[in-house]
């Protein structure tokens, strides 16, 4: 049986029927075609797909769609307004914290969500809060540049 | 030919950026074609089983499937091949047996695909993998190497007796070797396991089918390195489509670490079952099937010696390896162990006698094929233990014993290349420089103090080095050919330069985090004296770009620059032409140079836009010249690249745990003329991270009955932030003569230097405890360094 | 990876939840014990009762000589809850060390003591702090004393139809409570986790998670330590017979040998930071 779902994404307002296995990633990438939000495990692992979720970092494959019901949905797309980019997109960007770019909208997503709760983090606090986001590329080193320069930034 | 660098050498930001930080990327699986339904597979449980019966009759009736194919459906298409021949040692092919796209008798590997499942969503392609009712039965299987050629061991294959792929020899006569190491002062010994690894690139493979009947035309959307090697794979081996009525797109692509460049079954399947059911077919990766599937890599049993004069001078070698090649030969599974490992055993030393003996094993676990930095690593973890190890046993400085035994520097101009004892002929190199800058950046002449006085306060440091070198820019066509290749190796780049100037360069290379976009544009803005803005580069789809082998093997600015280089060169050539004639001057009177053709000694010129409208616009041109200002080149290198570099690494172990924890490293690099610092040390980072993943962290364990025990991200233990220190850095370029750009490459050097360095560094803090290990088995978790040190 | 189907019914009560519960239901709260094993389907509920919107389920009040915990708390708002750290510092050591950030932004005690892994985290922490764990079920409500919660891997004293509603925390002045773990460096999840807790100078509570079929109090430690003054000696002595006797795990990253050694290396640690 289908469930109703209204969920604001980014600011819009979405109204579906999703199966209730549905998880939340697959919404999103799916239905919404919003694909900045991405799959790199099935165990809640890599964290390439953290979103906020009523303002805080969760791992969108280990949400349902349904339980997202009457949130407030944040991914990637949504970070910059009115065409800025957020601080932390000019500081991966500026500190070369990304390759191949598949892991970095969720490493941004957990890292707006470490500046939100401590906007100057030492480096192993930067590190710490990374704990739940693989990067196979960069060795972390200019990542943590990024959210530095993004932390001197906001 | 422009003299400008407003861009080679600085660190320009990436243009490629922009669509990932906003999440705009587009990689394969955020692709929806019209129709598109979605495949899963059946894979088999067992390492080792014979297919008794297969039972699909309920799985077909499941909601939403379209169709299930077996092993009996594809029985008439080949399987995948191998694109590298290795000889037995007696002259004799080696063994090949088909690598079917479906199994249909017998699983050689837990994850062997018994049935492709094709549904309208991917949640009913799901649901119906348990429906399909496998009987199996379930056989004995062997999983290491070393026991697999042993007399009684289950075999992969029935017609490949003692599980041997090939026997395989290079070097000096072992004779000789033997002798040489007899007489050695010293014989420092190691027998080791260079572990199998997970590549884990974090885009799970991803492809997508299309055929279109109109046009009897097949396109398929695959997360590769190298699409058009993959056209041609699987249009001329597999498939037999003419490749004319196949386009391969590599879209953005999540990472390979080389574990992307094969061609894999499942890409032939949806391509070919695409076809069989008229609907576009989409397959993702799961993480637990890229464990099982995703080419390993490593995965060596070794025993090495090293013999040493009583001054430390280096005196022979000996390899003995068995390679586990995996249950079958993914596509360049059979060179990495052989060309890839056995000719970088000279290392940076002078060693005048050296032998390795290969044998090529098949087992019951997935392929084993190039995993950053393919062989070269484990060739390079070999010589730099031995090295470090050799000086402990010796009481010798590990710095010092190198500085003995470096082949001095050479710049491949004035002085000739160095020619090895393992067929290769080294371009040019300073290993030296790379050793005593590593030295000062450590600040090593404090670093003896600084764990004396550690020791003191109970804690445990350790000092580890690593200096190595490794064979890139691959490869020159006719030599690879000539050791088994089944491909040439050269690149293709076209550059076209549109009407108004701005320039549209075509690579057969391919960016999946490397920064193409941005270097090469670098070079050829720099190059053509013209803003970057003005210059696009577009890779990654067989039917935009005319041909290309693809990157790995830190390959694409070595080759694919190269090519592109060749095409600038036929277009300033052009130009000179087209400028001669309108300025009424004489061609050899017309010089090239940021952006301009002008008459020697005058003030006469034209702009690059000038004369680019002038060729497409020919109203006032030469003769007998063709419009049009458009080239491609194909490059084929005349030699491969040898970057080489010193990485050194400082450990603290908890005394009580085991537990090492990484302090410092210091990598310094020489990559040859450097394009992008900026983005050269972002391939070294990432580069150490992995190999000190490979050092500390990662690693495949099978169980007796061939199942990864650790196959994810639950119990595979990826390096993570908190694992890695900042990384320091330094270089040094020592050119490479026989290029045009000067450049080695640069994206496997910071996994190739730095496995040895870490483990060194942990023996190194043992031995200062009185503990005197000679090896611990990587990964090197608490427990093996606590078991070590009790 | 992706569910078997299941049905789905969001509820706003504790009541309204056992009503909904079935024998092929399961509940959902945070979802990240539950989800991750219906991925891989080795769960396969029919119907899943969401708990999480129930508002009384959530938050950390102080009640007298103890603090309770609703079940639905994430293990983010304990680990950053005032009076958790300034009262109950191993719990929010507990809490910090879970997972990951996303993970403790989501899961929540309740889900978490429900599941009993055997190397979760909260389990060695109440054990430790000798909380008692609050529950309702159709046939009423009733209090299961930690010690008697867990019974073997993935097994605990909850009875059908019954939820996890709050954990209560006896508090006592002066106490001290540590809680220090050795991850498996992939899960993170406990290869050793040692709690301790130091109720009055004669009394220190010791339980470890990761080490056993499922998290225990070791007794044997505690006697060695009781009345005596934490110093060099009791705490080697503590150490010599903590864990001895027990069934000891051992899997590919850690074996039944090291873990043991970690236990006792993890227990004077703890013991040292309580002294």
């Amino acid at each position: 049986m289908n469930v109703k779902i209204k969920v604001k994404v980014n600011g819009v307002e979405y109204s579906h029927e999703v199966e209730p296995r549905l998880l939340l990633a697959h919404y999103l990438r799916d239905t919404l075609r919003l694909t900045g939000t991405h799959i790199g495990c099935d165990t809640s692992g890599c964290g390439a797909c953290t979103i906020h979720v009523n303002g805080k970092a969760v791992k969108s494959c280990t949400l349902l769609a349904v339980q997202a019901d009457g949130c407030d949905v944040l991914t990637i797309e949504g970070l910059s307004a009115n065409g800025t980019l957020h601080p932390l997109q000019e500081g991966f960007h500026q500190e070369h914290g990304l390759q191949c770019g598949f892991c970095t909208p969720g490493m941004i997503m957990t890292a707006a969500d470490l500046l939100k709760n401590n906007p100057n983090p030492n480096e192993e606090e930067i590190r710490h809060a990374l704990e739940g986001n693989l990067c196979r590329c960069t060795g972390y080193h200019n990542i943590v540049k990024s959210i530095q320069y993004a932390a001197e930034k906001m | 030919m422009s003299a400008t660098t407003a861009y080679i050498g600085k660190s320009v930001k990436r243009v490629e950026d922009k669509r990932f930080i906003t999440g705009k990327g587009k990689y394969t699986d955020d692709i929806i074609l019209p129709g598109m339904v979605h495949g899963t597979f059946v894979r088999s449980p067992h390492a080792n089983a014979n297919i008794k019966k297969i039972d699909i009759t309920k799985a077909k009736a499941m909601p939403g499937v379209v169709a299930i194919f077996t092993g009996a459906h594809v029985a008439a298409v080949n399987g995948v091949p191998c694109g590298w021949q290795v000889n037995f040692k007696n002259g004799a092919t080696m063994k090949e047996p088909k690598h079917p796209l479906l199994v249909a008798d017998r699983t050689k590997h837990v994850g062997d695909p018994v049935a492709f499942i094709i549904a309208n969503t991917r949640e009913q392609a799901k649901d119906a993998i348990e429906a399909v009712k496998v009987d199996y039965e379930k056989k004995g299987c062997v999983t290491n190497p070393a026991e697999a050629v042993k007399p009684g061991a289950p075999l992969v294959h029935d017609d490949v007796p003692n599980n041997i792929c090939f026997d395989w020899e290079l070097g000096n006569p072992k004779a000789e070797v033997d002798e040489a190491i007899s007489k050695s002062a010293h014989v420092t010994t190691l027998d080791f396991v260079n572990q199998r690894l997970v590549p884990n690139a974090i885009e799970p493979r991803s492809y997508i089918g299309s055929y279109d009947e109109t046009s009897d035309k097949y396109t398929l959307y695959t997360s590769t390195q190298n699409p058009h090697l993959i056209r041609l794979l699987m249009c001329a081996f597999v498939l037999g489509i003419p490749e004319h009525k196949v386009r391969v797109v590599g879209p953005d692509v999540g990472g390979g670490f080389g574990s992307k460049i094969f061609h894999y079954t499942e890409e032939a399947l949806v391509t070919w079952c695409s076809k069989q059911i008229g609907k576009p077919i989409k397959w993702t990766s799961e993480r637990a099937e890229s464990f099982l599937m995703d080419a390993h890599g490593r995965d060596h049993v070794t025993k090495a010696e090293m013999g040493f004069d009583k001054e430390g001078k280096i005196m022979a070698l000996r390899v003995k390896t068995f390679a586990n090649l995996g249950a079958y030969l993914s596509t360049f599974s059979t060179c990495v162990p052989t060309y890839l490992h056995g000719t970088l055993l000279q290392g940076l030393y002078t060693t005048p006698k050296i032998n390795v003996d290969v044998t090529g094993v098949f087992t019951h676990t997935n392929a084993v094929d190039a995993y950053r930095g393919a062989g070269r690593p484990e060739a390079t973890y070999i010589l730099e233990r031995l090295l470090d190890l050799g000086a402990l046993e010796m009481g010798m400085d590990p710095a010092e014993l190198r500085f003995k035994n470096f082949i001095p520097p050479f710049d491949g101009v004035k002085q000739p290349g160095y020619q090895t004892q393992v067929a290769l002929q080294y371009d040019s190199g300073n290993y030296e420089g790379v050793l005593k800058k590593g030295l000062e950046i450590f600040g090593y002449k404090d670093f003896r103090k600084q764990q004396k006085e550690a020791a003191k306060s109970g804690k445990l440091l350790g000092v580890g080095f690593s200096t190595y070198i490794e064979a890139c820019g691959i490869a020159p066509s006719a030599v690879v050919g000539s050791l088994g290749a089944r491909a040439g190796l050269y690149e293709v780049g076209q550059v076209r330069v549109q009407p108004t100037g701005k320039v549209s360069v075509f690579t057969g290379s391919h960016s999946h985090g490397q920064g193409h976009e941005t270097t090469f544009a670098q070079v050829v803005a720099d190059k053509l004296g013209i803003p970057m803005e003005d210059v696009d580069i577009i890779h990654g789809d067989s039917d935009t770009v005319a041909f290309g082998m693809g990157t790995y093997g830190s390959r694409s600015i070595a080759v694919g620059g190269s090519a592109i280089v060749k095409s600038i060169d036929k277009i300033v050539e052009k130009g000179k032409k087209i400028a001669a004639h309108k300025l009424e001057a004489s061609e050899k009177d017309i010089e090239f140079a940021d952006g301009k053709f002008t008459i020697k000694g005058t003030n006469k010129s034209l702009s690059f836009g000038e004369v680019a409208l002038t060729a497409y616009v020919p109203h006032v041109y030469p003769k007998d010249l063709e419009p049009g200002l458009d080239f491609s080149s194909f490059y084929d290198p005349a030699n491969f690249t040898y970057p080489f570099g010193c990485h050194i690494a400082m450990v603290e172990i908890d005394k009580e745990t085991g537990k090492v924890t990484l302090k410092r490293f210091v990598a310094v690099d020489d990559v040859g003329t450097v394009i992008n610092p900026m983005i050269v040390e972002g391939q070294i980072h990432g580069g150490v991270a992995q190999g000190v993943g490979q050092a500390l962290l990662e690693g495949v364990e099978y169980d007796e009955d061939g199942q990864i025990a650790n196959g994810s991200y639950m119990d595979y233990c990826m390096p993570r932030a908190d694992d890695m220190p900042m990384f320091e850095t330094g270089s040094q370029v020592t050119p490479c003569p026989h290029n045009p750009l000067g450049v080695k490459g640069a994206g496997e050097a910071g996994c190739i230097g730095s496995t040895p360095a870490v483990v060194n560094a942990v023996i190194d803090a043992l031995w200062s405890s009185g503990k005197k290990v000679k090896d611990i088995r990587m990964p090197l978790t608490p427990e093996r360094v606590w078991n070590a040190m009790n | 990876m992706i569910p078997s189907s299941f049905s789905y019914q969001k509820v706003n009560s504790v009541e309204e939840a056992i009503k909904a519960l079935s024998a092929d239901s399961k509940l959902l709260a945070g979802g990240h014990s539950l989800i991750p094993t219906m991925k891989l389907r080795l769960n396969t509920p029919g119907k899943l009762v969401d708990i999480g919107a129930i508002a009384s389920l959530r938050g950390i009040k102080e009640s007298g000589s103890e603090i309770i915990i609703g079940a639905g708390t994430t293990h983010q708002e304990i680990a950053s809850s005032k009076i958790v750290l300034s009262k109950l510092p191993m719990f929010a050591q507990g809490a910090a060390s879970i997972g990951d950030v996303q993970v403790r932004n989501k899961g929540t005690i309740g889900g978490s003591l429900a599941h009993a892994d055997p190397a979760a985290d909260w389990a060695a922490i109440v054990l430790a702090a000798d909380a008692t764990i609050a529950v309702q079920g159709s046939k009423g409500s009733r209090k299961i004393k930690a010690t008697d919660f867990f019974k073997g891997m993935f097994t605990t004293a909850l009875n059908e139809g019954e939820i996890i509603t709050a954990v209560h925390v006896p508090v006592s002045a002066g106490s001290k409570s540590v809680y220090l773990k050795f991850p498996q460096p992939a899960s993170r999840f406990a290869i050793v986790g040692c709690a301790v807790m130091k109720t009055t100078d004669d009394n220190i509570n010791i339980a470890f998670t990761g080490v056993s079929q499922c998290a225990f109090r070791d007794k044997a430690a505690e006697k060695v330590l009781a009345g005596k003054k934490l110093d060099a000696s009791s705490i080697e002595a503590a150490a010599k017979v903590t864990v001895e006797g027990i069934t000891i795990l051992s899997d590919h990253y850690a074996s039944e040998k090291y873990r043991k050694h970690l236990a006792k290396v993890y227990l004077k640690r703890a013991l040292i930071a309580v002294a």
